[in-house]
């Protein structure tokens, strides 16, 4: 049997007039990792701070391991903010045990890789180690849900697979994950993606199932410059793509007369869109959320 | 002309940041420069505009009104309105009246902020901040355009703003020189430089890239050597320098992030083997 050890049910919350999440609905179970997306206003982080219960709901109900978000509840989550929660101007060490003492929990043991930095400053180590540091700080009571918010912002390949590592590795254990992130290869490690756009819940499901049939125009061109112009004066949400053009949203049909008014030869080809490109014809497709 | 570094070595103290490292940026095209925290892309991106002084080699880049750069920070003040931080950028190379007012309007109606003109920088959010810094960098149209990390903690919608406005700055015949921590724009940019530990890793088009890749990249669901070996989803990639995979393992067409991954692999198993 599963654990559904998120839940959300018809969830809004409003501020003054505006309608920062609108009615959405959605679950995280034990073991699986839930990816949250959408563009900047979206409603993701007001969502997570209401499953985490520092804000209440308009309407709706939010569940956390089967009951409200009260302070006890709270203490079997884990949390990895976007600018990661640890004290700067405290020690590597002094971090974990302040984490480790607040949540009345044994001092987490250091992995090998951060050791030599145990004495540093946390506003002085590298950014791909503070991120490690925040996750070992993070996990330290056993949290049985992990809400982490872009956890491999600004780090490299490698140290990426890294974290993605550790949070599998939970995963795995039985702890159910929500990652807000807006990257293709982030989105590529979770087991299911939840979409947001202006406050609602607009897709669901595996990276194919959020991108749909909705699709980009590959732009062949033997002047990718002249091309890029031309499209960019039309108007045309156009980014040069290797030695190629891409045109995130428009009708083929209307580019190929564009390009044909000029004289560019060309070649269009409809490709499937990725990730951004379908959060941007969500945007234009609601002129509200472009602002 | 085609602009660059020739075997560019920077120390600090006794840590080398940047070691021997050759990168041409030619007009017209967007070279992106990828690596983690450390690996060296802001102090190549600061020796480019020259705020650090090389140790060894030299760098070819066009004099200060020649230069726009978006450096890692904001880029604009935070207690200036959109509109004054254009100008005061657009004063430093003597632009003012009525061709500042063309340039600033043209500007911001491309950036998407002609709306937010009048609000305070620190009232934007974080990618409208990357696109007002990145107008900035632009506004005196330089020949060499310098981005450090123009995308990262930028929202999808205004990353394809951002984008687009780095391909016009191309396409009107600017050398673009971006650092970033992601591969798919690293592909979209055509050039790439990979840093690691201040040295380059890869360079070139991502065929070339591609092309001078020695081994093989196997993905299963568990790794035969936990050291050679990353995670993807739910698999384990696992990469054979020496093209020496047994029999069993499934053999993937690799892309840009396989590519990255297995040679700073390669790089850390290399160091830890020598240390």
């Amino acid at each position: 049997m599963t654990t559904t050890l998120l839940r959300a049910s018809s969830v809004s919350r409003r501020f003054g007039d505006v309608v920062a999440v609108d009615d959405v609905s959605m679950h995280v179970q034990a073991g699986e990792v839930v990816g949250l997306l959408g563009a900047n206003g979206a409603g993701k982080t007001t969502l997570i701070r209401m499953l985490l219960g520092l804000l209440g709901t308009s309407a709706g109900t939010v569940e956390v391991l089967g009951g409200p978000p009260d302070r006890t509840r709270r203490r079997r989550l884990g949390y990895v903010p976007q600018n990661l929660g640890l004290y700067r101007d405290l020690t590597l060490d002094e971090n974990l045990t302040f984490v480790a003492g607040a949540y009345g929990a044994a001092k987490p043991s250091v992995p090998a890789e951060l050791r030599p930095y145990t004495e540093v400053l946390v506003g002085d180590l590298p950014l791909g180690a503070a991120r490690r540091v925040a996750f070992v700080a993070a996990l330290c009571h056993a949290p049985e849900v992990l809400l982490l918010d872009e956890p491999t912002s600004g780090v490299d390949a490698l140290s990426r697979t890294r974290l993605w590592d550790t949070i599998r590795d939970r995963s795995e254990a039985g702890v159910g994950v929500l990652v807000t992130t807006h990257y293709m290869q982030e989105a590529e490690q979770c087991d299911r993606l939840l979409l947001m756009s202006n406050g609602a819940l607009v897709a669901e499901g595996s990276e194919r199932d959020i991108i749909a049939d909705t699709t980009a125009i590959a732009v062949h061109t033997d002047d990718w410059a002249r091309t890029f112009a031309a499209l960019n004066a039309a108007g045309a949400p156009v980014v040069l793509d290797g030695r190629a053009v891409r045109v995130a949203d428009g009708d083929p049909g209307r580019l190929e007369r564009i390009l044909a008014t000029q004289g560019i030869a060309a070649r269009l080809e409809p490709v499937p869109a990725t990730i951004e490109e379908r959060m941007l014809v969500l945007a234009r497709a609601d002129p509200d959320a472009a602002a | 002309m085609t602009y660059g570094a020739t075997s560019a070595r920077v120390r600090f103290g006794d840590r080398t940041a940047l070691d021997d490292v050759t990168v041409r940026l030619a007009p017209g095209s967007v070279t992106a420069v990828v690596g983690g925290d450390g690996a060296g892309k802001t102090t190549l991106m600061r020796a480019l505009v020259r705020e650090v002084a090389l140790d060894a080699g030299t760098v070819d880049t066009p004099d200060k009104a020649g230069l726009g750069y978006l450096p890692a920070s904001s880029g604009s003040w935070a207690a200036l309105t959109v509109t004054q931080n254009v100008d005061f950028a657009a004063g430093i190379f003597g632009l003012a009246g009525e061709p500042l007012a063309a340039r600033r309007d043209e500007l911001l109606a491309a950036a998407g902020l002609t709306a937010a003109a009048g609000r305070l920088a620190s009232q934007l959010s974080g990618g409208m901040r990357r696109k007002l810094g990145f107008c900035m960098a632009m506004v005196h149209r330089p020949s060499l355009l310098v981005l450090d990390e123009p995308s990262t903690g930028v929202d999808p919608v205004s990353r394809i703003d951002l984008w687009r406005l780095i391909s016009e700055a191309a396409a009107g015949g600017a050398a673009v020189v971006m650092s970033t921590t992601y591969l798919d724009e690293a592909e979209r940019a055509g050039h790439l430089l990979v840093l690691d530990g201040g040295r380059a890793l890869l360079q070139g088009t991502y065929d070339e890239v591609r092309a001078g890749f020695v081994g093989t990249i196997t993905r299963d669901p568990s790794a035969v050597r936990p050291e050679w070996s990353w995670r993807r989803g739910r698999e384990r990639r696992e990469y054979w320098p020496a093209s020496d995979q047994p029999a069993d393992r499934t053999v993937v067409d690799p892309d840009l992030e396989d590519l990255v991954v297995a040679l700073s692999l390669a790089a850390t198993n290399r160091d830890g083997a020598a240390a």
